[in-house]
Order: C-alpha cells, then structure tokens, then sequence
C-alpha cells in the first residue's frame, strides 16, 4: 500500500486527506490543500516556555477567582461578587443549570486544564511522558471545547455597561486579572498539545 | 476519480478511507483500518478497534454522525424558541418590575447608547446561534445528499460554526453576573428567569450537535466514492 511509515503521515481531520509529513521551519502553518484546514503548525515555544507560561495563568486564575470581579454602587450601599458568588447566587436563585454550567466552564474545566497541561509539561521537560500520560491527553482533548473564560470577560462588560446606566461601577482586581488570563489563553489556543505525543518518548508501536 | 472541485491537483489528493488508513480522532495517529469494509455511511458498525497510542475506539467517521447531529439540534432548537420568548431576567426597583428577554436586553443597549455592545451581543445571542441551526442543517441535508456542491465553502463554514458556538453563552453569564452584583435589598435587585435556563441548555445542544456531525462527510459523497 503506501511506502511511507503510517508515522511520517498525516491525516487531515476535517476532510481524511492523507499528507506527508514534513518539518516546518518557524511560524510555517501546514494547511489542508483539499478543504484548507490547519494541519499543523510550527511551535515557536519550547516546553519550557510553555510551563512558564501556564504557570503565569495559573497564577493569574486564582487571582480571578479569589478577587471580586466588580463594584456597585448605589446611595452609598455597594455590592460585589467574585466568580464564586456568582455561582452560588444562581444556585439560591433557582437557576441551578446555570449554576453548574459557569461552574464547569469557568472553574473546574479551566482549572482541571491547567492542572493536566502542568503535569504532563513538566514531565515532557525532560522529554518523559507523565504518570497517566494517555488518559490525560484523551482528557485534555475531551475537556478543550469547554472552557469559556474569555466569553465570561466579554460577558462581564457587557454587564458592566448595563449595570452603568443605574449604578456607579467600580472595576476591582478580579476584572483585570480575567484580561490577563484572557490573553494568556489566547496564546495557548494556538498549541496543539498532540505535539507532546512525539515529543516524548513512549512505548513505540 | 473525482470529478468535482475542478482542480487537478485537489483530485490527486488520497484520502485516508481509499488507502486503508485511519486518523486517531484524539491524538492524530496513522492507523491501518484493519477492519477493512468500505462503508462510507458513518455507521461505525463492527469499527471495533482502538488506536495503539490512546486507546481511542477508532472509526473511520464518528458513529451515527447524521442522527446524533439532527437530534441534538432539533433538541436545541425546541429549548431556543422558549430562551428567546420567555424573559430571560427580571430587573426589579422600588415600584416597577421589568422583565427582559434577549431581544428587549439588545435593544435597551442600543437605546442607552452602546450601539457597538448591542451589536456583540445581537450577535452572540442571535445571529451565531441561528447561523448554527441554519448553517448545519445545510450542511446535513446537502451531506446526505452527496452533494458536490461548494464543498470547500461548506468545510468552511463548518469550521466557522465550530469555531463561533461558544460565544452564545455570553448572555447567560450577563445574567448571572447581574444577577449576583444587582442586590439592594428593596432598591434593586435583579433576578434570573427561565428563559435563562433554557438558552444555557440549547447553547450546549448546538455545541454538542457540532461536535457530532463529521466534517469529512461533507467530502463522502458520490463524486469521489468510485
């Protein structure tokens, strides 16, 4: 059938075309020729630089979510919240789904990432797979579309300007540490962990 | 082979399913299809194998990719209609009750003079979710029809409604964090409604009915199936 070894090849997810791998020099992007989807890109940072990057995000997450996020003010009476009373007032207010839903995908999934991401990066350091390598990454793979920071920050504003009509706004640590982190996120939306799978040395089949 | 597209070049192009070949859908791994048979329907019967590196049941496109997508987002559908009827939050003061829903919500930021606001969340609340309902009954509907037509516009647009879905939950955290700050006893409170509920639940039905329709059946159809 075909000559090359199944792990010099590349199968485009979106549309099952069958590639050749090849090594691709700094900020190359490998693009589908058939649908035009990313096939891969090159990574610019090393594991290294990754790990201090997430530990940044670490870092800054907790701020956000130990910080209140704003203030109102109304007639001298002031009233903020963190992400957490936030969670817990739509529980109280009968909108539980809502509850668990910002609960997940802006607490535990974003969190559970992190953790995960850390793990593995600081195994991959020296070029070894983590203790629970592969549920892991099947994990992270799982977990990826359900992480909605950026979208509560935006969301955030929005709340921000409404509330400004009726109320005086403060912004508190919280809100700025949410802006960091978005940015944070954006960096790491463009690696592809599956790198980590050749990276490292593992049990070859 | 192929006669769509026009390009040569796209023609000569091999797809893993002509060449025995299957891509690990978690962690991208090149594997022989063992179990050989040449079902492009997406059934994923008798598909039983696993990927050697992530033990990923492998299967050559993701099992009942038309019904799982069609139910999910016939489901969310029915949940949009009651999130975009009913309130969504009840902004109460002193002496009035006001209650808002999406659409009443859009145009009180515009009223109040935050055109560019109104136009992010019109957009996130209204036209990305309607793009997805629209967008990937088009996409079911021509995929199961093998048809040839604008394909690459279709993978596109795929990608796009993949890309966008999430951002429709942006209503849902105004409420709640409205919810939350808004709390002056008697002055002013702010209280969710059910419309809430039901926009969070038919955001994550649009994001699971993406997630299980197969991109690559957009590419299946009669022309390149020789």
């Amino acid at each position: 059938m075909t000559k090359a070894s199944p792990a010099s090849l590349l199968i485009c997810k979106h549309c099952d075309t069958v590639y050749r791998r090849r090594l691709l020099v700094r900020g190359e992007v490998a693009r589908c020729a058939r649908c035009k989807a990313e096939l891969e890109r090159h990574h610019p940072l090393s594991v290294n630089s990754l790990l201090a990057l997430l530990l940044t995000a670490m870092i800054v997450f907790m701020q956000a979510n130990i910080w209140p996020i704003v203030t109102l003010g109304l007639n001298g009476q002031y009233s903020a919240t963190t992400l957490w009373g936030m969670i817990i007032t739509m529980w109280q207010q009968d909108a539980q789904v809502v509850s668990v839903l910002a609960a997940c995908t802006l607490f535990f999934f974003p969190m559970a990432k992190m953790l995960m991401m850390g793990w593995l990066l600081w195994f991959a350091r020296r070029g070894r797979r983590a203790p629970g390598f592969v549920p892991l990454m099947v994990g992270l793979h799982r977990i990826g579309p359900w992480t909605m920071s950026e979208v509560f920050v935006l969301g955030a504003l929005v709340a921000v300007v409404k509330a400004h009509t009726y109320f005086e706004v403060t912004a508190d640590p919280g809100i700025y540490a949410y802006a960091v982190l978005t940015l944070l996120i954006t960096i790491f939306s463009g690696v592809d962990l599956r790198l980590l799978w050749d990276e490292t040395a593992g049990p070859v089949k | 082979m192929g006669r769509d597209s026009g390009a040569g070049e796209v023609n000569a192009l091999p797809r893993a399913d002509e060449l025995g070949l299957i891509g690990c859908p978690v962690c991208g791994l090149v594997c022989r299809n063992v179990a050989g048979d040449k079902r492009l329907d997406g059934d994923g019967v008798d598909d039983a194998m696993a990927c050697p590196r992530c033990n990923t049941a492998l299967q050559r496109r993701k099992p009942n990719s038309y019904m799982r997508t069609w139910a999910l987002l016939i489901a969310a559908f029915f949940l949009y209609i009651p999130a975009n009827l009913l309130p969504i939050m009840r902004t109460a003061s002193l002496n009035t009750i006001d209650d808002n829903t999406i659409i009443s919500g859009v145009v009180e930021l515009w009223v109040k003079g935050s055109p560019g606001l109104a136009i992010i969340v019109f957009t996130a609340s209204i036209v990305v979710p309607m793009l997805k309902f629209l967008a990937l009954s088009m996409l079911l509907v021509t995929s199961q029809r093998g048809s040839g037509w604008a394909r690459l516009q279709r993978a596109k647009l795929f990608r796009l409604v993949e890309f966008i879905g999430y951002w429709s939950m942006l209503d849902v955290f105004v409420v709640a964090l409205l919810t939350a700050l808004v709390r002056f006893s008697v002055l002013s409170r702010v209280e969710p409604l059910p419309g809430v509920i039901f926009f969070g639940l038919a955001v994550v039905l649009t994001m699971l009915a993406s997630m299980s329709f197969d991109p690559r059946l957009i590419w299946d159809g009669r022309d390149t199936d020789d």
